[in-house]
């Protein structure tokens, strides 16, 4: 089990259909830009939140939710760990081999 | 002109199956096969869209696809059985490249190829493209017997002793869809080679085997058991010295049969047969095995050897034209062009057949990502293939390719077509031909990323002449202790951890894939990415301070120890 953290979160998940990375609006859908993602900072509204998300997967629209922490910032919330915002801006590299652009 | 538009000037439009090249040819068995399968799959997939399965019920299905979910979109790992492509089937994987991925591909250390940007929902249709050229992603996930892998110079080398590829067949079609082999305690992987030097990396593998003559001539397998690497690296040992060709497969399913019969269920990291043979012992391990052995019908297991020379009448041979040993062409153009020269050093070996030599394609160019190749490359050298070595294509593990079959005569044509495109770096087995798994750029299991350190590492050791003065020395990556990139097997490894949220790598020395195999021994703690880049360059200082006339890093490394490179690397600290 992932480790309780004071920091705000938000809720992720990846697209049953494409696999895209997706995050989970204020509005209950989901947005491919984690700017769009409803920042929690207490403990119940995360677990609303995931309820919201579980129900999605149970709808065949994402697969695995899971809430990340995030810093909130100017441009909005950044995944503090690494892994998480890869997934939110994509491979920290070129997609293309340096070679063929 | 750009890489690109070079690549794109250089392949024509596709043409038929090159009926020279060295695959094995698949008969109507084969491919009404790979349509049911592709059909069943397609049914599968609208079940899961339709919520009919769950993810857990439709995960362990899509894995037996090759099919996995990645960080930031679904990723297939299509298999190439023992690493040899037709130039149509590489044009086909190029068309796939371009229409549903993001127009390239990675090639891996399993001598596979993997799209990094695949939609769930053309996963059908993509296999449907697969199949029309007898290619497919069943095996290359799971706990079965993976996509057997080879020599990538199977074939063609000169110091061959056996062919491996009509082995690595027959054990392909005995392992695929094997009902008792498809729920093992975990991944179950074979290589295997039949030349006395093993490019094949056999000492790292559940089962290598090498294949060799007997007294007689007969064929038969020297056989390896209980390799790998991940959490708890082993380096394999001998199981029989010289097994018969025709109890191979009577052979192995008793070393399979042993190991799902003991091998742990309960515990992921010690599931693999390494570890049930580290735990019994080797000695004990052959005895279970040829106790089993003994007790089963050896006459229904036996390889028959009219079955082995059906599987070789379906590889085609190669028309091969009467040459001098030693072209003249090749030694003037060698003569005339230093960086011509330079390349034949490192990337040509000899080819069996007179006249003929074999190339290696390094797809590191300076600063570019270990084992990418965009469409348009894949497409050229599917041309070039054509042109140059009957239309055939080899992937090695070390995440390059080969041509196998190249006259000494075309070698300068092929290099300038190689350099137009972005691929003619002189770097085979240099510092800059590093493996590096895809790493948490793309991977769901990765710890840190390894491909940004590995262009960083390519860029600093850029200079050719450098790279060449250095010699052999092979750099691999790998970004979890799963360790997909090879790390424990480096001359230098390097390891991806994550260090309280944070990665670093860790550096270790002195291992090897080759026939002397050796697991690499730790430095020290893990360093940041930019102090690891100079560990291996203060690594690299010491060896070329230290090492006397002829020695190649490992040598030196062997002779005066790793203290002096800790020293050099950990003085700061």
């Amino acid at each position: 089990m992932a480790r309780v953290t004071d920091a705000p979160k938000v809720v992720t998940a990846n697209r049953l259909q494409d696999g895209a990375v997706v995050w989970l609006t204020p509005a209950g859908d989901w947005s491919i830009r984690v700017q769009d993602a409803q920042v929690q900072t207490e403990n119940a509204p995360v677990e609303a939140a995931l309820a919201i998300a579980r129900a999605s997967a149970a709808r065949q629209e994402v697969v695995d939710p899971y809430a990340v922490d995030v810093a909130v910032e100017a441009a909005g919330p950044r995944p503090l760990k690494t892994r998480e915002w890869i997934r939110a801006a994509g491979p920290s590299i070129d997609a293309l081999p340096a070679s063929a652009a | 002109m750009s890489p690109s538009a070079a690549a794109r000037q250089i392949a024509p439009p596709a043409r038929g199956l090159p009926s020279h090249a060295g695959i094995y040819h698949y008969d109507q068995v084969d491919r009404d096969f790979l349509k049911e399968r592709v059909e069943q799959f397609r049914r599968q997939v609208a079940r899961r869209l339709s919520g009919e399965l769950t993810e857990d019920e439709f995960k362990p299905l899509r894995l037996m696809n090759g099919l996995y979910l990645q960080l930031h979109a679904y990723m297939l790992r299509i298999a190439v059985p023992y690493g040899v492509l037709t130039s149509r089937q590489v044009r086909q994987l190029a068309h796939i490249a371009r229409i549903y991925d993001k127009g390239f591909g990675h090639f891996t250390t399993r001598q596979n190829l993997q799209l990094n940007w695949i939609k769930l929902v053309d996963v059908p249709a993509i296999l449907d493209l697969l199949a029309e050229v007898d290619l497919h992603a069943i095996q290359t996930s799971g706990n079965c017997i993976r996509n057997v892998t080879s020599d990538q110079f199977a074939g063609a080398a000169s110091d061959e002793v056996v062919d491996p590829r009509h082995y690595a067949e027959v054990l392909r079609q005995w392992s695929t869809l094997h009902p008792e082999f498809s729920f093992l305690p975990r991944k179950f992987k074979i290589a295997i080679t039949g030349s006395s030097a093993d490019r094949a990396a056999i000492c790292i593998h559940d089962v290598g085997l090498i294949a060799k003559r007997g007294a007689n001539g007969q064929v038969g397998f020297e056989v390896y058991v209980g390799g790998g690497l991940g959490r708890t690296p082993f380096i394999a040992k001998k199981l029989r010295d010289f097994l018969p060709e025709d109890e191979l497969i009577a052979y192995l399913e008793a070393v399979l049969r042993v190991y799902n019969a003991y091998g742990r269920r309960d515990n992921i990291y010690k599931a693999r047969i390494k570890i049930l043979v580290h735990e019994l012992g080797i000695e004990k391990f052959r005895e279970e095995v040829e106790a089993e052995f003994a007790r089963m019908p050896r006459a229904q297991y036996r390889l028959d050897p009219a079955i082995v020379d059906g599987i070789k009448a379906r590889f085609a041979s190669q028309p091969y034209e009467t040459l001098e040993p030693i072209s003249g062409v090749l030694a003037r153009a060698r003569l005339e062009d230093h960086a011509f020269n330079r390349w034949v050093r490192t990337n040509v070996a000899a080819h069996r057949q007179p006249g003929y030599a074999i190339a290696t394609i390094t797809l590191k160019p300076a600063g570019g990502i270990p084992g990418d190749a965009s469409a348009d490359q894949l497409d050229a050298i599917a041309a070039l293939a054509e042109r140059y070595s009957f239309g055939e294509i080899r992937v090695t593990h070390e995440q390059n390719l080969v041509l196998a079959h190249v006259r000494q005569d075309d070698l300068p044509a092929l290099w300038k077509a190689l350099s137009t495109i972005g691929f003619g770096e002189a770097n085979s087995g240099l510092i800059t031909d590093i493996i590096a798994c895809p790493g948490l750029d793309y991977c769901a299991l990765a710890n840190a990323r390894s491909i940004p350190l590995a262009q960083r590492i390519s860029e600093r050791f850029a200079d050719l002449d450098r790279q060449h003065d250095i010699g052999e020395l092979k750099i691999k990556i790998s970004g979890c202790i799963n360790a997909c990139g090879h790390h424990h097997v480096g001359h230098i490894g390097i390891l991806g951890v994550d260090k309280k949220g944070v990665e670093a790598y860790q550096l270790t020395l002195g291992g090897s894939a080759s026939e002397e195999g050796a697991i690499g021994d730790i430095m020290g703690p893990a360093l940041s990415a930019d102090e690891a880049l100079d560990a291996i360059g203060a690594v690299v200082g010491v060896y070329l301070e230290q090492r006397q006339d002829g020695e190649r890093f490992l040598d030196t490394l062997a002779r005066i120890g790793h203290t002096p490179f800790k020293d050099k690397v950990y003085a700061a600290h």
